[in-house]
């Protein structure tokens, strides 16, 4: 649709190497890109794929330990890798604009919005300050900010994460650049806040008829936002197509698998049985931090050998609930049952055979695993703590535990954690929780910061483990896709507390709560055209207050 | 504001308790000294009935606590005793002697302060570059030399090789300022010399330290040159530590200039603590030391207020 306009950007043969301490590896292997004046090409991949590389290489950026090292980067008659540093420069901000993953962290704290937002039209002579700030008023209410007039007065951290955001997007429209690279921009927010974000996006891009480069590791997000799609994998393009094609046929094996990941579903249980003892019975916990009340009159009950899946956006207690089951946070009301016994609210009083039941595993498998100990140890302690193994048995129990999340022994037994991938890392922590022999774990956003595709190992892992060992899992999350993929029971929550509750079947039925149908609607479709009805469906008036009317 | 103002009483609370903890220790400090005051204080003219006199008058017959107690309340008003050796008010001793040390200090400080952060700045600007090789060299080596070495060698060069400055930094009250802004130059050059490396390198490694945040990628994606990227964006959000090296500086140029002071017979109060100290003249140490502690606790104070007065989050609070 675009061939007939003017191309914008054109990338040849793009290679870039990255510094590893030793030497320089290649990252970008020759990869080509086009981009027409107003299209939006949309940037795919894992992460390591190398889409943040290419889209600040697309601003002749090369992060500190990265060069490039051939091709060409051709924007609008310029070769950006030939071009001198203040040519470069005086194209950023003005021509070319960026839009980073996390608006909190690339705002500057010392600074208000307004003055951000502002310098560089006025430092490039082409707005007066006044007119700048006029202009950044006008920006923020078309990206539907509440009280534009006054939001660019405060400092980044009195805004919210998703208003900072649609702030940062109308920084980067302060010079109506000819092209904006989108580095992830909604990765870091909760659904119901993404869709706005989006929207306003979409909109703007439209309405200046900006061209675009939309990164993302997400393929239904990305389906909304861009005419083409380019996969990547490694540093090489592995597919492009426009977007509807690329959808409905993709035609490598590759692009195939990242579209399968979705699909993966495990049967739903039956429910437990009335006189069944569940394992682990929250009753009636209230609880707060310091004075600020964080959960209120929380209750749910998991059963033997099933999943109950702890669904809220970020904020609504999901985490506090799992510190109150452990005993980390002691509840203000209510108490915690296992097997039909009280626990005692903090963990310092519970038995060791108490302990030995609540196991968990984190959402950031790299800090949660020391990285100066070996993986021996790591399993190995626990195994020792609760089991009181030593010697040949306990090397014994830690390759079975290897054995058991599928790392050959024989290879990871030796090894440290940084030495390891984000997936074998969050395997080591399964394996860690394992080690005491528990009967229920806390799955803390297991997945979140993984992969597609490794997700899915993980949670086919988690899923395996459970029919074997007959155990528990409270899961918590805020992606409702994983939810559709081994839930058993749903809690939602919102504001500390629970609003919906039920099997998963009925979850996904309606009708709902209207909290849990604003959660299930948010979460974005590979239907391209999804978020265009879902904003009909809503009125588009109303997204931008979805966050406030809550 | 109201936390703020909260805040900074809290601290100046925590100060004044940490003052009394300090007072406590100097006053028994000198008790636990070997042998009878007294007997010190006369030396060769101690006979028995000298040193009973002596004891009297000084009220080392009273049990210590109550001395103590006699002494802090002196010293809240103003009243530190009497020098032992010439017998008048320890106060007025220290007076002048004081003044003439804060008026060295605020001359380096107004010199070194500026003139390290816009030096740390630069390099920052410049890190990697010939320049900032140089000023590394350089402040490494005044910060390695001892401070009365390197008055020596201004003396050599700037007063006995050319004539240009004293050496002898003796002022006397009835000199016009630009007089005494003279005299006490090389003193001043000295410490400067000693305080402005420490200050720029710690202003150089926080802006440096900044430099890998989002914010300035951020800034440098918006095409913001790279002077108007550390002045504007890192300068401000590094403000907290280079605070509190400057306040820990400021507190070495009022409490640890003794050596610079000896070498340029400065009339400071480090000398008059070092002649104190050899006299045993106790009255006027333990004052000494009580206004050094109390000016270390204020100076932490200030850095404490300004760098929560330099951070938006705490300023502006949501």
């Amino acid at each position: 649709m675009s061939d007939a306009r003017e191309v914008l950007l054109e990338i040849r043969d793009l290679r870039i190497d990255g510094y590893t301490g030793e030497e320089w590896q290649p990252i970008i292997k020759g990869v080509d890109l086009t981009l027409h004046k107003g299209e939006v090409l949309g940037l795919i991949g894992e992460s390591g794929a190398g889409k943040s590389t290419i889209g600040a290489a697309s601003m002749g950026f090369a992060r500190d330990g990265t060069r490039i090292s051939g091709g060409s980067i051709v924007f609008d008659g310029l070769d950006l890798t030939t071009a001198g540093r203040e040519e470069k420069r005086k194209l950023r901000g003005k021509r070319i604009a960026y839009v980073a993953q996390s608006a909190a962290a690339s705002f500057n704290p010392a600074h208000k919005i307004i003055d951000q937002h502002t310098e560089a039209p006025v430092m490039y002579g082409l707005q007066s300050r006044a007119e700048a700030e006029a202009d950044a008023m006008a920006l923020y209410e078309q990206l539907r900010l509440p009280n534009p007039d006054e939001i660019g007065f405060r400092y980044p951290h009195q805004v919210s994460g998703g208003q900072l955001q649609r702030a940062m997007t109308a920084m980067a429209m302060a010079c109506r650049p000819d092209l904006i690279i989108f580095d992830e921009p909604t990765t870091a927010l909760d659904v119901t806040t993404q869709i706005e974000v989006l929207a306003a996006i979409r909109e703007i891009v439209e309405r200046f008829d900006t061209a675009a480069i939309y990164i993302t590791h997400d393929l239904a997000v990305v389906a909304q936002m861009a005419d083409t799609i380019k996969v990547l994998l490694k540093g090489e393009e592995v597919d492009e197509a426009p977007t509807r094609e690329m959808l409905t046929d993709p035609k490598q094996d590759y692009t195939k698998s990242l579209w399968a990941v979705r699909s993966f579903k495990r049967q739903q249980k039956p429910l437990a049985g009335p006189d069944e003892v569940p394992v682990v019975s929250v009753r009636g916990v209230s609880a707060a931090y310091g004075k600020v009340k964080v959960l209120e009159d929380v209750s749910f009950d998991i059963h033997r050998g099933r999943t109950v899946a702890v669904v809220g956006e970020s904020g609504s207690g999901k985490s506090t609930t799992a510190r109150c089951i452990t005993g980390l946070l002691p509840p203000t009301r209510g108490e915690i049952l296992f097997e039909g016994q009280a626990l005692p609210p903090r963990y310092t009083d519970r038995t060791k055979d108490q302990l030995r039941h609540a196991q968990m595993i984190y959402q950031m498998a790299d800090t949660a695993l020391n990285p100066k100990i070996r993986i021996s140890e790591i399993i190995g302690r626990p195994a020792q703590f609760y089991s009181g193994l030593s010697g040949a048995a306990l090397r014994k129990r830690v390759e079975e535990l290897l054995e058991l999340i599928e790392l050959d022994p024989a290879e990871f037994y030796d090894r440290l954690p940084p030495e390891l991938s984000g997936g074998q890392k969050q395997r080591i922590g399964i394996a860690r929780a394992l080690a005491a022999e528990p009967a229920f774990i806390i799955c803390d956003e297991v997945t979140s910061a993984l992969d597609q595709l490794v997700a899915e190992g993980i949670l086919k892992l988690l899923d395996r483990l459970q029919k074997e060992l007959d155990l528990s899992y409270m899961f918590i999350t805020h992606d409702l896709a994983t939810v559709r993929a081994i839930a058993d029971e749903v809690v939602v929550m919102q504001n500390g507390r629970v609003v919906e509750h039920g099997p998963k079947d009925e979850m996904f039925r309606p009708p709902h709560h209207p909290y849990t149908d604003l959660l299930l609607s948010s979460v974005p479709e590979m239907d391209p055209d999804w978020l265009t009805h879902l904003l009909d469906a809503r009125g588009v008036d109303n997204v931008g207050s979805a966050e406030t009317a809550l | 504001m109201a936390k703020l103002l909260r805040l900074v009483a809290t601290r100046l609370g925590l100060g004044l308790l940490t003052l009394l903890v300090v007072s406590v220790l100097i006053f028994f400090a000198v008790e636990l000294l070997p042998g009878d005051l007294a007997e010190a204080v006369l030396g060769q003219a101690a006979t028995e009935e000298t040193v009973e006199a002596m004891r009297r008058q000084l009220g080392l017959d009273r049990p210590a606590p109550v001395r103590y107690l006699e002494w802090l309340g002196g010293a809240l008003r103003g009243d530190f005793g009497t020098s032992l050796i010439s017998g008048a008010p320890v106060g007025e001793a220290i007076a002048t002697r004081f003044a003439n040390t804060l008026f060295l200090a605020a001359y380096a400080a107004v010199i070194a302060v500026p003139l390290a952060i816009l030096l740390g700045v630069l390099v920052a600007l410049l890190r990697n570059s010939i320049f900032d090789r140089v000023a590394n060299v350089a402040t490494l080596t005044s910060i390695s030399s001892p401070e009365f070495f390197v008055g020596y060698i201004l003396i050599l060069f700037l007063s006995i090789r050319t004539g240009w400055f004293p050496s002898n930094a003796s002022l006397s009250g009835d000199m016009s300022l630009t007089d005494q802004l003279y005299r006490a130059f090389l003193s001043a050059l000295t410490l400067v010399l000693v305080v402005t490396a420490h200050m720029m390198r710690m202003t150089r490694a926080a802006i440096i330290n900044l430099l890998a945040s989002p914010y300035i990628e951020m800034a440098r994606l918006k095409g913001v040159p790279p002077w108007r990227r550390i002045v504007r964006h890192a300068l401000p959000n590094a403000w907290a530590p280079i605070i509190n090296v400057v306040a820990l500086n400021l507190a070495y140029l009022i409490t640890g200039v003794v050596l610079v002071e000896v070498v340029f017979v400065y009339p400071g109060i480090g000398q008059l603590l070092v002649d104190a100290v050899a006299k045993r003249d106790f009255p006027i140490v333990q004052a000494c030391c009580l206004i050094f502690a109390a000016t270390f606790i204020l100076l932490n104070l200030a850095a404490d207020v300004g760098a929560i007065l330099t951070n938006p989050r705490l300023r502006h609070p949501k």
